[in-house]
């Protein structure tokens, strides 16, 4: 049992360290604003969720009520993290629409057509 | 009833924070609850229309739809990693703003709708116009996935057919 809950957590930190650092080199290597917002915002919220969701469970290694009560505040971290995440992003994002040059604006239904 | 809920929420909270379960802990834990809900009772669930049993469905079917929708964000995630980490996977880049047009009612619902497609790696709701949804999309094959399934699936969770 401690065998298989060392297994996940461990996963589960690896992913979450994988995305971070793949988020990073997005945000070098992407060429404009917006498409590095997409790597720095949103696979920054994923990897932190994966990371907390890896610390939780190496806390249910005993399940004591003050190890739960811990893992129930990391659940509110998680949740407020998922909220907050696109909130940035999109403040951020809509900033930057005010202000800088604009990608085109292309309709959904017209996607195959106008290409 | 909706002042009792946000109570028992608040009071909950209050446990799982402090950790400590003797009376004085608990009774302030109480007192404070109840000074809360006093005065911010009224802010939450404000569509008081719907009763309880479909409220509890709607709970139910969302968190089905998280589930659903942690998926998701799984698959787009691996998606930006690919762009980000392969040596080609510059040259699939290709930014456009897409506009979407939604048939969900409610702001909540709409709301929901916007911060799911910007949990997605790909996919960021810049601004929504009454029912259109601005979304910027960071190459083709991110703006092709929104087919409009989440919307459907959204709208199963909020706008239930026997309304």
């Amino acid at each position: 049992m401690n065998m298989i809950l060392n297994i996940a957590c461990l996963g589960l930190l690896t992913i979450g360290i994988i995305i971070f650092f793949g988020a990073a080199i997005g945000v070098l290597r992407f060429p404009d604003f917006y498409s590095r917002m997409h790597a720095a915002g949103l696979c920054d919220t994923m990897s932190t969720i994966c990371l907390l969701m890896g610390l939780a469970l190496y806390q249910m290694h005993d399940l004591s009520l003050p190890n739960l009560l811990v893992v129930g505040k990391i659940f509110f971290i998680v949740a407020f993290i998922s909220l907050t995440g696109p909130t940035s992003t999109h403040a951020l994002i809509h900033a930057g629409y005010q202000r800088r040059n604009r990608p085109p604006i292309r309709d959904s239904k017209a996607k195959e057509g106008s290409e | 009833m909706y002042p009792l809920i946000s109570f028992s929420l608040l009071l909950l909270v209050w446990v799982i924070f402090s950790g400590k379960f003797d009376w004085f802990h608990l009774t302030l834990g109480v007192f404070s609850a109840a000074f809360v809900t006093y005065f911010s009772a009224d802010m939450y669930f404000t569509d008081r229309k719907i009763g309880i049993v479909e409220r509890l469905g709607q709970l139910v079917r969302f968190s089905r739809y998280l589930v659903w929708l942690t998926y998701q964000i799984f698959l787009a995630n691996l998606y930006v990693l690919r762009l980000a980490l392969w040596p080609n996977g510059m040259s699939e880049i290709d930014p456009r703003i897409v506009r979407i047009k939604t048939y969900l009612r409610s702001n909540y619902a709409r709301y929901v709708l916007a911060n799911s497609i910007t949990l997605t790696p790909g996919t960021i709701t810049m601004k929504i116009e009454e029912d259109i949804l601005f979304v910027h999309a960071i190459s083709r094959k991110a703006a092709e996935s929104l087919d409009g399934e989440m919307e459907r699936r959204i709208a199963a969770v909020f706008e239930s057919p026997t309304k």
